[in-house]
């Protein structure tokens, strides 16, 4: 894909930064208010998407390469399944086995934070990964036809 | 009372335009369609009359814990859209490569296969 | 520390490892997953005979957290699942090599194998639901993994009926929620046995449980659901169809409708509720047996024939089922109850390890001549006679000649069902047993004997990494039927008590 029009652009490079922000922070702050790993994820993954719609599929990959999305994306199951295997020391799955802290603070409610984490590399990066397959799947698809016009 | 039905009239669309549309993108709407009604049904499940969101904070006391909705269908219904997203995902790739096929959206022109 | 959730961790560790090593060690995908079902098979082996036991994630006690359970039943399952898998693993080495995108394959493999291990342990009814949505995903991607024109469209219709099974079973999830106020099935299964034992249930509890049967019957292929799996598993490449035959209809159709239905909706002696749930249940078998062993007789297509064949097979194994379910519901005798379910229970391990066999054989046979059409294909049994005797003996298997395991498990079905007061059903089940040897004479006599004709020309054996799975199999296959009286009392009596005993497990997870 080639892009928007310069408007677009403009607006997307002033906000993007603001987006993986709050992004972050609804990640980080999802023990504490509504949101989470999940929702932070979503949001981080949509930062990236505006960047691919607007400047192109190329300027998002060197954002973030693919290669780098595919590892986010398995880093951030394992990192789920490996804070889960820590609980194993304390006799169960999942068992909360940091300390849980003073409670409505940031570093609160032990592993949670964590997770939330894991999961916002996880689902922030396959999200993106989704959209940059099925935008490429758009873009030979729409060649081929092309092509079948001509012939 | 009247939620559920309309949560089953909604299930009933969505299986309408599964059975009934050609055009496979449709048939993918009204699967679509379905899952949100089952998850309007979840949600309506854990709702009572004047809840507040199950949010606690610094200010929540025993008055407010008791008007909490039940947070748990509120949980279910969050998974149950990431696996539809998951699903819609993998369906909407999967109609664009049977596009590249055959051409068409059409799913008795696509069809060659004989249960 | 208790082994339970490592049936999930493991292969979904795999799943996640396979494509960040698969960047840089092309074999990555072979290594672990061949490792993993190995582990994971020797592991579900070595449960047999540990008492059954609870694991409560993250440490949170039953009706509050997620338990993971396991008691005979589920390791039942296990062990058919994990062995299964890890043939199909060494199967898949060597006939995987014609496709592309290895790393993804293995990795949606053991996607699969982790959905179904969860929801074999899984004792609460949300998760068993997000572990079945895992193991279907993978299965759709799976089907569709050649991404030809046929594999595209089997896969989409798989996915269509598949999404709709799984809202049908969220929708009733959700109303056993609102009507139990729980999602343990332990403490469901407790709730509505004080609430409604013996009488008649709440009808939004018996709309629920319409809807899980049809939710898992979609799953599990039961006539009239069963559309997509003739398309489904024939267009599935070899190793997948072994594994969609062999265990997944069992794990997410047969195995949760069982786990469901006996353990959570109960079936408490002389209340209506439960008759009209066993009935539909017997109902349901016998129109999978009878429209899956008639169609199965008309195909020409191996793979298409052996998918119509396990629609049949699914049948027996719920009638036997249902059976045991209605015996319990109209207040008949324990003893005839569970005879009727350890037939049932038979016969889903013997079929994971038969159908599997044929479907692995006739991929075998697909690899060698490039077809899998009987018309162009006759005397393989002189070109290829390791894979042509695994069929042959796999088909006797399933065809209920007296030797072999599937005769043994369809006898005690039919025993069952006759002391149960069905003669009616019975002689259908014993009829359509026929049906189902002519089928597998018409196999047998089209590809395997016959001079050498068509494709079959110029096969020659594969290789061994091929037929060394086909030939544990076959030896499975026999020993089920000859050595029963060594693992019967330790594998399908346990179970089987297991499923008997509600009771019971609900003291198991609540404590």
């Amino acid at each position: 894909m080639k892009g928007m029009t310069l408007i677009v652009k403009t607006i997307t490079d002033f906000v993007v930064a603001f987006i993986v922000v709050f992004g972050a922070y609804i990640v980080l702050y999802g023990h504490l208010t509504p949101g989470g790993g999940f929702a932070g994820g979503v949001i981080i993954a949509c930062a990236f998407i505006l960047l691919l719609l607007a400047h192109g599929s190329d300027a998002a990959f060197a954002v973030l390469p693919e290669k780098v999305a595919h590892i986010f994306d398995s880093a951030g199951a394992l990192a789920f399944l490996i804070i889960g295997w820590v609980g194993v020391t304390g006799g169960f799955f999942f068992l909360n086995v940091f300390g849980r802290g003073e409670a409505f603070r940031l570093l609160s409610s032990g592993m949670i934070l964590p997770l939330n984490i894991a999961i916002a590399f996880k689902v922030g990066s396959s999200l993106f990964l989704v959209f940059a397959a099925l935008a490429m799947f758009r873009r030979r698809s729409f060649r081929a036809m092309i092509e079948e016009e001509l012939s | 009372m009247t939620v559920y039905f309309l949560c089953a009239v909604l299930l009933m669309i969505g299986l309408y335009c599964l059975v009934a549309k050609k055009n496979i993108v449709k048939k993918i709407i009204g699967i679509v369609i379905m899952e949100y009604a089952v998850n309007l049904y979840l949600i309506t499940i854990g709702y009572k009359k004047g809840g507040v969101a199950p949010i606690i904070d610094k200010t929540t006391n025993a008055e407010l814990l008791e008007r909490f909705v039940d947070p748990l269908p509120q949980a279910l219904v969050l998974t149950s859209i990431v696996i539809g997203l998951g699903v819609l995902a993998l369906m909407v790739s999967m109609v664009i490569r049977l596009y590249e096929k055959h051409g068409t959206f059409d799913m008795s022109q696509i069809s060659k296969l004989r249960g | 520390m208790n082994p339970v959730p490592l049936y999930v961790a493991i292969p979904l560790g795999a799943a996640f490892l396979i494509p960040v090593l698969g960047m840089w060690w092309k074999k990555s995908g072979e290594a672990l997953a061949t490792l993993s079902t190995l582990l994971l098979a020797v592991m579900a082996i070595l449960a047999v005979g540990t008492p059954a036991m609870v694991h409560h994630m993250g440490g949170w006690t039953a009706p509050l957290g997620i338990a993971l359970v396991s008691d005979g039943l589920t390791v039942l399952l296990l062990i058919t699942i994990n062995v299964i898998a890890f043939l199909c693993t060494v199967f898949s080495l060597k006939y995987m090599t014609a496709y592309t995108g290895l790393p993804k394959y293995y990795s949606l493999f053991m996607l699969m194998v982790a959905g179904m291990n969860g929801v074999v342990v899984s004792g609460d009814l949300f998760n068993l639901f997000v572990f079945l949505e895992i193991a279907s995903v993978a299965s759709y991607a799976l089907v569709a993994f050649g991404v030809e024109a046929d594999e595209l469209e089997a896969g989409f219709k798989y996915m269509i009926l598949g999404s709709v099974a799984s809202v049908m079973i969220l929708f009733a999830v959700g109303t056993v929620y609102a009507v139990t106020g729980t999602l343990n099935m332990a403490d469901a299964a407790r709730e509505i046995s004080t609430r409604f034992g013996g009488a008649e249930m709440n009808p939004a509890l018996l709309l629920a449980a319409a809807f899980f049967l049809m939710g898992f019957g979609l799953k599990a292929a039961l006539v009239p659901f069963h559309a997509w799996l003739p398309d489904a598993h024939p267009s599935a490449p070899a190793p997948i169809s072994a594994m969609l035959s062999g265990v997944v209809i069992k794990s997410l159709g047969v195995y949760a409708m069982c786990r469901v239905m006996f353990h959570v909706f109960g079936f408490a002696s002389s209340s209506p509720s439960s008759v009209i749930i066993a009935n539909a249940m017997i109902t349901l078998s016998v129109l999978s047996i009878v429209v899956g062993g008639l169609m199965a007789i008309g195909q020409w297509d191996f793979k298409r024939l052996l998918a119509y064949s396990s629609i049949g097979q699914i049948g027996y194994v719920t009638l036997g089922l249902g059976v045991g379910a209605r015996v319990l519901a109209t207040g008949g005798t324990r003893s005839l109850a569970a005879l009727a379910i350890l037939g049932g229970l038979f016969h889903l391990i013997n079929h994971a390890a038969f159908k599997s066999l044929l479907f692995l054989s006739s991929g075998a046979i697909q690899h060698a001549t490039g077809t899998r059409d009987m018309k162009m294909l006759s005397g393989l049994g002189k070109r290829m006679p390791i894979t042509a005797a695994t069929t042959n003996l796999a088909a006797l298997s399933i065809s209920g000649v007296p030797p072999f395991s599937g005769f043994w498990s369809k006898l005690i079905i039919i025993v069952a069902t006759i002391k149960a007061g069905h003669p009616a059903v019975a002689a259908v089940a014993i009829a359509m047993a026929f049906v189902t040897l002519a089928y597998y004479v018409k196999v047998q006599r089209e590809i395997i004997f016959g001079p050498v004709r068509g494709r079959a020309e110029s096969a020659k054996e594969v290789s061994a990494a091929m037929y060394v799975p086909l030939i544990i199999l076959a030896i499975v296959c026999v020993g089920f039927g000859l050595l029963y009286p060594v693992w019967g009392s330790r594998i399908l009596e346990p179970a089987r008590d297991a499923v008997l005993n509600s009771a019971e497990y609900v003291k198991l997870v609540l404590g």
